[in-house]
């Protein structure tokens, strides 16, 4: 099997991230609930993955990393802790359902939306963005890189407009965490949400989100704490105010592995590698007669992903053609990205997604380009 | 049952800071240890920091270093 559906989920995932999630499961306890040493062993393994991911994303410290069990629930959490009736939301139609459907939700309880669209080759306007501000504005919501085209956002440049007009930054870092490195004091990011299972390399199921110190989510959950239990309310301290009942600590135990991983190995050597293997892989199909390539590839600057169509034929026969005669795994449809298609034009054929991990090799990305090959002839 | 001796009991507003405190005072090889919250401070469940009292000096200079806030300080038996 070649896996080329790592934007989905990585499936190939480092040793040390299975070893440690054996161990854990084999060691560790409840975090927070009592100070016995498989409790403490929990409360410890999480307390040091909350550090390292707050060093991560220079976080301010380890208090600002939530726990979350992937980047919906981070955005959840986010998009329908922060916004209420009256307020206006800006966002991109770059977006993933997880960002949304919160505010398709949030629109229907009395928010107001802008979605900004995007040029042909899937780029928003900055300028668009900054004139979509109004004075009821409250935040911009957006990804960093779509999950479709692999196009990113330039944070830098929408974190300066949200802090020169005062508005909260809400990013979803799903395609680009643990790929490009993500500052959040540097670029003005007040929520960041990330997953675990895709570039992160760490077990499905992990995930969380960066609050900026000062800025107060309704939390969407309330229950167990392991503090001040006989206080009818939720705590409403960071980080347990966003964190109600037993953490994924055997995942937490994986996904601290993953990200250790990933600063050992270094962010750039693993880039570089999966940005290689995305130029090759479109170098090789961008000229095949009847292929249509989406994205804007003028630029190294993006997330490892190819989408493409074969003429008019549907992008679920393709995939499964690649499936099953060669053994390529990709992924079809519409990828929870609707917006993004109906801007393309993609909506009836969807598109057949190629993604990478730094796992692949250039044979299996030439595989892939001969079956894409075969499959036009 | 052991004997109790009186000692100084800190409490946290979470569980991260709890740890955050294990950590900081491993670092700077402060003594104590973390204990559930005894039921004379509070019956509302969490992990205490547990020192002798005289290491009081050394662990609020670790705490205020490391920026970590207390729920609360207190002597008692334990």
């Amino acid at each position: 099997m070649i896996y080329l559906d790592n934007a989905a989920t990585t499936l190939h995932k480092p040793e040390a991230v299975k070893r440690a999630v054996l161990e854990a499961m084999d060691t560790l306890g409840n975090a927070g609930r009592g100070a016995s040493e498989p409790a403490l062993g929990a409360s410890r393994m999480i307390y040091q993955a909350r550090e390292l991911l707050a060093e991560f994303f220079h976080a301010e410290n380890a208090n600002c990393i939530v726990f979350t069990a992937n980047s919906t629930e981070s955005l959840n959490i986010a998009i329908k802790g922060l916004f209420s009736e009256g307020d206006h939301v800006i966002t991109t139609v770059l977006e993933h359902n997880s960002v949304l459907r919160p505010l398709y939700e949030c629109r229907g309880q009395g928010c107001g939306l802008t979605i900004l669209g995007c040029d042909e080759k899937g780029n928003i306007s900055y300028e668009e963005l900054e004139a979509a501000v109004r004075e009821d504005t409250k935040a911009v919501v957006c990804t960093h890189a779509s999950n479709l085209t692999g196009n990113m956002i330039d944070l830098k440049r929408v974190g300066e407009i949200t802090r020169r007009k005062g508005l909260l930054f809400v990013v979803d870092a799903s395609q680009t965490a643990g790929v490009y490195p993500i500052d959040v004091q540097k670029l003005g990011i007040d929520v960041l949400c990330f997953t675990g299972h895709k570039s992160l390399l760490g077990p499905q199921g992990t995930g969380g989100m960066y609050v900026r110190p000062g800025v107060r989510i309704r939390p969407l959950l309330s229950g167990g704490s392991g503090v001040d239990t006989y206080n009818k309310a939720h705590p409403s301290v960071m980080p347990t105010a966003l964190e109600a009942g037993t953490l994924n600590g055997h995942g937490i135990a994986g996904f601290k592995a993953a990200v250790e991983y990933i600063t050992e190995t270094g962010m750039d050597t693993i880039r570089d590698r999966e940005l290689a293997l995305m130029r090759r892989f479109y170098e090789g199909v961008r000229q095949i007669p009847s292929v249509a390539v989406y994205g804007d590839f003028d630029t190294d600057h993006r997330s490892p992903i190819v989408s493409l169509n074969i003429g008019e034929y549907d992008s679920s026969e393709v995939s499964d053609e690649l499936n099953v005669s060669y053994g390529i795994v990709t992924r079809p449809g519409a990828h929870c990205a609707p917006l993004m298609h109906q801007a393309l034009g993609t909506v009836g054929q969807g598109a057949v997604r190629f993604s990478f991990s730094h796992y692949n090799t250039e044979e299996e990305v030439d595989s892939a380009i001969k079956a894409i090959k075969e499959l036009t002839e | 049952m052991r004997k109790k001796e009186l000692k100084l009991v800190v409490t946290f507003h979470t569980t991260a800071d709890a740890m955050a405190m294990e950590q900081a005072c491993g670092e700077k090889k402060v003594p104590g240890r973390l204990i559930p919250v005894p039921r004379s401070i509070s019956a509302g469940c969490g992990l205490a920091w547990c020192a002798p009292l005289d290491a009081r000096e050394n662990i609020l200079e670790v705490m205020k270093e490391k920026a970590i806030e207390e729920e609360a300080l207190h002597e008692c038996m334990v």
